[in-house]
């Protein structure tokens, strides 16, 4: 079996990883959608999104990986993705919980894409030059994830009884893992410190107040902040991370090197 | 005389590889070549070959490996000497850039064109089903704006699915970006 990789783990390099990986783990769910999802045109966008996703995952873990290499060896983005132990995943755990029903999942949509729209496009400013431009063709995915994502939030929780019901059991569930989106740490402080970009904190104001105007229109109620703080930013997972990383691993550690 | 000579050399081979590029096509959208497209941003010749300059797309477009293979393909044929590609995702790949050619072949392949991007489309918060009639997309077969979206989301990372409802037919829509 091949061993897994050590990382060259600096602030910088944590900071990516934390978008990179967040990109990454909720394109794997998405792409468990593919043969399931209700209706074959929303099979074809949780796939269009999960391509998306994993399109700036690449990018951001191949640039994650340049800068571990001013520390020491380089890792690719395939080594990255595939050979990592569980800690050394730095995704909002958010991304990484099953897929639920429907409405949690394009509920999810909508926070992580509404968070990476505004993300992005602050990153676009960034420092360093290969991470803004990567940044300038990622907001603008995001924002279309965010238009259909959040029309179904709407559809659903202004729907029937049934699809209400769904939609408002997916925003309890979901909302007490959105405080680790804008909790800011020593990481973001490197980052905003360097330019290379901002304090999660500073996401958080436009942020809920595009969920404002999202859930408003679907006649949901904004929940309370939630005390409860999440922490696989920091490689600190739910119980459901090793079974995605099973399931994503299996085919490198088996067969190392393995291609298409 | 001699760099002189050189140079108009090279400029050949720049005006030839740019020729042959218009006669690559998308692989997705076979309509269109590259440069229709507005994906090659430039052809520099260096005194060790050409480098072709490509911006990708979208990000996980599954499409721009292969259309570093075409554009290599092509210029191999060609016989215009060592080459290639370099992407360059700054500034990012709009739809704008697609050349007005390039939008009539759109058309006639049964493809709406993109309308142009606003400035700020980024960032404000839209939902799909609250675009005004004015704003109807044009049927690419028959030409009324009686048309509907049917899927965001269609057979490439690049377009939506619409129908129209005068003729009937369903038609591809490439999304601006």
């Amino acid at each position: 079996m091949q061993s897994s990789i050590e990382l060259n783990l600096t602030a910088q390099v944590q900071y990516l990883l934390r978008i990179g990986d967040t990109c990454l783990i909720l394109a794997q769910r998405l792409g468990e959608w593919c043969g399931h999802a209700p209706v074959l045109e929303e099979d074809i966008a949780m796939a269009n999104i999960a391509l998306d996703l994993v399109g700036q995952a690449r990018a951001v873990l191949t640039l994650a990986g340049q800068m571990e290499g001013q520390q020491g060896s380089i890792h690719d983005e395939d080594q990255l993705a595939f050979l990592r132990n569980e800690r050394d995943y730095f995704n909002l755990t958010l991304v990484e919980l099953p897929r639920g029903d429907f409405a949690f999942s394009v509920l999810r949509n909508t926070i992580i894409a509404t968070w990476l729209k505004l993300l992005w496009a602050r990153l676009a400013t960034s420092s360093n030059t290969e991470l803004s431009a990567v940044a300038g063709k990622a907001v603008k995915e995001a924002r279309y994830h965010q238009q259909h994502s959040g029309d179904w939030v709407v559809r659903l929780g202004d729907g029937t009884a049934e699809s209400r019901q769904r939609m408002t059991a997916a925003l309890s569930s979901l909302w007490r893992y959105v405080p680790e989106l804008f909790d800011t740490d020593a990481v973001d402080e490197a980052a905003a410190a360097t330019g290379i970009g901002p304090l999660w904190s500073e996401l958080q104001a436009p942020w809920l107040e595009d969920m404002h105007m999202i859930l408003g229109e679907a006649g949901l109620a904004v929940p309370a902040a939630s005390a409860f703080k999440s922490e696989g930013k920091r490689g600190r997972h739910s119980e459901h991370m090793g079974f995605i990383l099973t399931d994503m691993q299996y085919l490198q550690r088996t067969f190392p090197g393995g291609v298409w | 005389m001699t760099s002189l000579v050189a140079s108009s050399l090279k400029a050949a081979r720049v005006q030839q590889a740019w020729e042959v590029l218009a006669t690559v096509l998308d692989p997705e959208v076979p309509a269109v070549s590259l440069c229709d497209l507005g994906i090659v941003r430039d052809v520099i010749a260096h005194a060790s070959g050409l480098e072709i300059v490509l911006t990708p797309t979208y990000s996980g477009c599954p499409a721009t490996e292969v259309i570093e293979q075409d554009v290599l393909a092509a210029l191999r044929t060609a016989e215009l000497g060592p080459a290639w590609v370099t992407l360059r995702r700054a500034p990012a790949w709009t739809t704008d850039w697609i050349s007005s050619e390039g939008r009539r072949k759109l058309t006639e392949y049964g493809i709406a064109p993109p309308a142009p991007v606003r400035a700020g489309d980024a960032q404000a918060v839209v939902f799909f089903g609250r675009q005004p009639n004015g704003q109807r997309l044009v049927c690419p077969r028959c030409s009324s704006n009686h048309t509907e979206c049917l899927s965001a989301f269609g057979t490439t990372a690049c377009k939506a699915l619409y129908r129209c409802l005068a003729c009937k037919e369903p038609f591809e829509y490439f999304k601006p970006i």
